[in-house]
């Protein structure tokens, strides 16, 4: 039998080391495209005060940068640790665009990345912007090939299981690649990551000119920001409802449970804004505007949305099928030519993995009692609650990005970028909302995939390594007290880069500021390469 | 599957290659990293000593790393039940190993940003944990595949696996663990002594040369105690282009068995001979300060010393000790034959830009770091 604790903590690894990953990334993925735009203005006008921008945020894109590498290396390497059953059952199809992400896109970003920050005076003006748009593009083709991995996880399209091998293998990868889910989940995320950068970008630029501190970099960087927000904020919602739509196709569990839909609602189904949850988990009294579920969750206002209690119901008979397809399983594996077998597992196997839902309660999940059918198609529902939550703050930030930075773009156009203290103030308080929102997301989209690790193939319980609750509980606890303690020095060190802001001298003696940017002379770098 | 050009042993095969160039890529190109991680408090003394060892392998240590980053990521996608068995089996040598990574990008970063010295010493602590430790547990880790882990599946192809930490330190692996640190000290002293002057550049020298010498012997002993303890013999016919099945073979161990690939296929022979002519060549160049003999002679020494460990084990990759039936080979522990063949269009795309792109960025920033060019480099750590 499997050990529930091991899985649960486990578990909370996986969300602690993910969540903390997860604070760098998105600021990678926007920062460094504004780095690149801003050092693009440099190149086209020659003005110096854009070069001073780009080595400023870049200080701070390093620092965040080398949190994000930290971090990383450690989500890659805890599917095996971890999920060692996970790692075998799907890593011929989740291993692929894992080790494609290593190939096409960290190898460009980390390689570059050094350059970036090294080949100032190495490199001409002109090659060093193409050093930090490949440095931008490598970003952005990472969090590709993974939300393909992940996308693949919440929709397994393009693979079968083999029986011969015990485990899903690719049958079509272009369905993989083109998985609309992960496509929906690209644009939603690096959208959020833009948006992050915007946000870091804008709040710390309010900060400068509520103060009256380089008031000129300020003043360009508030202008990108406001701009490159604006545009990312939209995106985000109208690609995130996209991520929300294709979800009723594959995924109308986690739906319902958003909404906490627990009876299906006649067609166009109302959206509940606010709702107070009963004893017994549903709403008791609940907030709500009519028609408007209904078109976000099917586009349609004669399409129904099954609640909560009816999937349970088809549930249920999944898992009856699935049972037979163990069955099928078993003979096969202990009699490999045995053609009746294969031929009930050929019907019956995307249902494989309802039956290993049994897993939890009995070892012979083909002899499954009623009672246990029940409890196991229960299994299926996620929390309620957290996410439907979660949701709700995600997009009532989601919603307020939007607005904010369609005010600060009208104010920038019109030229008043720092005449309004209190909304400069506003701004830079602002600062944490997009991580709130960000981490909101992959609440939703992972706590809300349970209990699968891959939706309907693999239950998460299923997939943990049989590890001792001593290795889980040392592992645990080194990385969040690791982390938790470079976080709060890497916040220190930001804090310090801002407050010293960007240098205007190249040589200094001041042995306190060999941390901070200092300007280059102002004549191109080419000459430097003859030399 | 018809359509596939390549027939499933031999991409089996070639993927067994690449995982071996991948590792080895690593080996070479984080070695560098690790070594003089490793070295770093005690070639350099001072402050601006320290910096100079930085600022040689910072521009170019993260695309270093993405090397093992691929290697992780190649035995994913290749093979993953090997990745499945050894990760979750070695578990807490994996925590050792990661803590001690996580330590490097962020020691790099942090260090310069604060200039107290107390700040500054325990950051080139933390980058010497970070290379000192890796060097050391990847080498411990290669020993305990000779000797073979505790691990066993049930028909699920569930894995369990019985042993612990303490386990792990055997002396044999201990002995591994040392030619490991060995090689990638002195590798990356053969960096240092090329690419910088004066007393760090004369102290990188002493201790590569000690290092290498220390290598050449742990590497000889290692060979002799390989001849005199057990090794893993498939005793059953496999058929390469079957599916994946580590339950179906027989397995026996015999003394000396590691050493019966030289007997099979003499041009393995190779493999430990260029370890032991590519340190010995290191060594030598080190002494007689010829700093590219010495560069390429380290490279090619690892190379040889990895080589060794893969050819010796071939067809294995991870034998079980408790199950030796279950011991996971390139036949059974691969992925299916399109994943294969997807994975190696993706690598005979992407392997030689990333080859052309590397070798472009380290001629960007060749040359010799000293103080003065420190100070001309507002961005040095």
């Amino acid at each position: 039998m499997i050990d529930m604790l091991v899985v649960d903590l486990s578990r909370w690894q996986f969300a602690a080391t993910a969540m903390y990953h997860f604070i760098f990334v998105p600021l990678t993925l926007g920062l460094s495209f504004m780095m690149a735009i801003m050092e693009s203005v440099y190149v086209m006008t020659g003005r110096d005060v854009w070069r001073k921008a780009t080595l400023f945020w870049g200080t701070l894109f390093g620092v965040n940068f080398a949190m994000g590498v930290a971090t990383g290396i450690v989500m890659e390497f805890q599917f095996g640790m971890n999920w060692s059953y996970y790692s075998h059952y799907v890593g011929d199809v989740f291993g692929a665009p894992l080790a494609i992400e290593g190939l096409m896109a960290f190898f460009l970003e980390a390689t570059f990345v050094g350059l970036f920050f090294f080949g100032w005076d190495r490199l001409s003006k002109v090659g060093h912007l193409v050093v930090t748009w490949l440095v931008a593009f490598g970003a952005n083709f990472s969090a590709l090939w993974i939300l393909i991995a992940n996308g693949w996880m919440q929709n397994p399209v393009g693979a079968k299981f083999n029986p011969d091998t015990m485990r899903m293998e690719i049958t079509d990868f272009m369905a993989v690649i083109f998985n609309s889910v992960a496509q929906a989940k690209f644009v939603h995320t690096v959208s959020a990551g833009y948006v992050c950068g915007a946000i870091f970008v804008l709040s710390i630029s309010a900060l400068f000119l509520v103060k009256g501190k380089h008031v000129e970099m300020a003043k360009r960087s508030a202008v990108v920001a406001a701009s490159f927000g604006l545009a990312s904020a939209l995106s985000v919602v109208v690609l995130g409802d996209e991520s929300g739509y294709v979800a009723t196709e594959h995924q109308i569990m986690k739906v319902s449970a958003l909404e906490a839909a627990f009876h299906t609602e006649p067609a166009p189904a109302p959206w509940t804004i606010l709702a107070i949850p009963g004893e017994d988990g549903e709403p008791v009294w609940s907030l709500s505007v009519p028609w408007v579920g209904g078109l976000i969750t099917t586009r349609s206002l004669d399409k129904e949305l099954p609640g909560i209690h009816e999937l349970v119901d088809r549930a249920q008979d999944r898992i009856r099928s699935g049972m037979v397809a163990y069955e099928a399983l078993k003979q096969i594996r202990a009699d490999g030519s045995n053609a009746e077998a294969r031929a009930v597992f050929e019907e019956t196997w995307p249902d494989l993995g309802y039956g290993l839902l049994l897993k939890r309660y009995r070892d012979d999940v083909q002899n499954a009692t009623d009672e246990e059918i029940v409890q196991a198609a229960e299994d299926t529902v996620p929390d309620v609650w957290p996410l439907f939550w979660t949701f709700r703050i995600m997009m009532g930030l989601g919603f307020f990005f939007i607005a904010f930075f369609g005010l600060w773009f009208y104010r920038a156009s019109r030229g008043w970028i720092d005449t309004n203290k209190p909304l400069l103030w506003f701004t830079v308080f602002l600062l944490p909302t997009p991580w709130i929102a960000i981490e909101s997301g992959w609440f939703i989209a992972e706590f809300g995939r349970q209990p699968w690790v891959v939706e309907g193939v693999l239950p998460t319980f299923y997939a943990a390594s049989g590890l001792q609750v001593m290795d889980l509980v040392l592992s645990l606890t080194f990385f969040v007290l690791l982390y938790t303690v470079l976080l709060v020095i890497m916040v220190m060190l930001m804090v310090r880069i801002i407050k010293a802001g960007p240098k205007e001298k190249l040589f200094t003696n001041d042995d306190e500021d060999d941390f901070v940017i200092t300007t280059l002379p102002a004549t191109p770098a080419t000459k430097e390469l003859g030399s | 599957m018809s359509t596939i050009p390549l027939d499933y042993e031999t991409l089996r095969l070639i993927w067994w290659l690449l995982l071996g160039v991948l590792l080895i890529g690593f080996a070479i190109m984080g070695g560098r990293d690790l070594g003089v991680g490793a070295l770093l408090p005690f070639v350099a003394r001072t402050d601006e000593e320290r910096r100079v060892l930085l600022n040689l392998i910072g521009p170019t240590w993260e695309g270093n790393q993405v090397w093992l980053v691929l290697g992780g990521g190649a035995i994913f996608a290749a093979f993953p039940p090997l990745y499945a068995v050894s990760f979750s089996g070695f578990y807490l040598a994996m925590i050792v190993i990661l803590l001690a990574l996580i330590l490097r990008p962020v020691g790099f970063k942090f260090r310069g940003k604060v200039s107290d010295p107390r700040w500054r010493t325990t950051w080139d602590w933390a980058l010497f944990v970070g290379g000192f430790v890796p060097a050391l547990i990847m080498g411990v880790a290669v020993g305990n595949v000779l000797l073979g882990a505790p691990f066993h599946f049930d028909d699920s192809l569930r894995i369990f696996y019985t042993g612990n930490f303490f386990q792990l330190l055997m002396p044999f692996a201990l002995l591994a663990g040392l030619v490991s640190l060995g090689m990638i000290v002195t590798h990356g002293a053969t960096l240092i002594t090329g690419r910088t002057t004066g007393p760090i550049a004369a102290r990188a020298r002493q201790l590569g040369t000690l290092s290498g010498i220390a290598t050449i012997a742990l590497f000889a002993i290692g060979g002799i105690w390989v001849a005199l303890m057990n090794g893993y013999v498939v005793t059953s016919t496999i058929d390469p282009n079957a599916p994946i099945n580590p339950l179906g073979k027989t397995v026996e161990l015999v003394q000396g068995g590691w050493l019966r690939n030289y007997g099979l296929y003499p041009w393995m022979i190779a493999a430990p001979v260029i370890g032991f002519a590519g340190m010995a060549l290191a060594t030598l160049g080190l002494m007689g300060r010829y700093r590219w003999l010495a560069y390429l002679g380290s490279s090619a020494g690892i190379f040889g010393i990895v080589s060794t460990a893969g050819v010796s084990i071939f067809p294995f990759f991870l034998p079980s000790s408790s199950m030796p039936n279950a011991g996971l080979t390139l036949w059974d522990a691969s992925s299916s034959h399109l994943t294969l063949f997807i994975m190696l269009l993706a690598t005979v795309v992407f392997l030689p830009l990333i080859i052309l792109y590397t070798a472009w960025v380290f001629r960007v920033m060749r040359g010799t770091v000293t103080t003065e060019s420190l100070s001309k480099n507002p961005n040095a750590y």
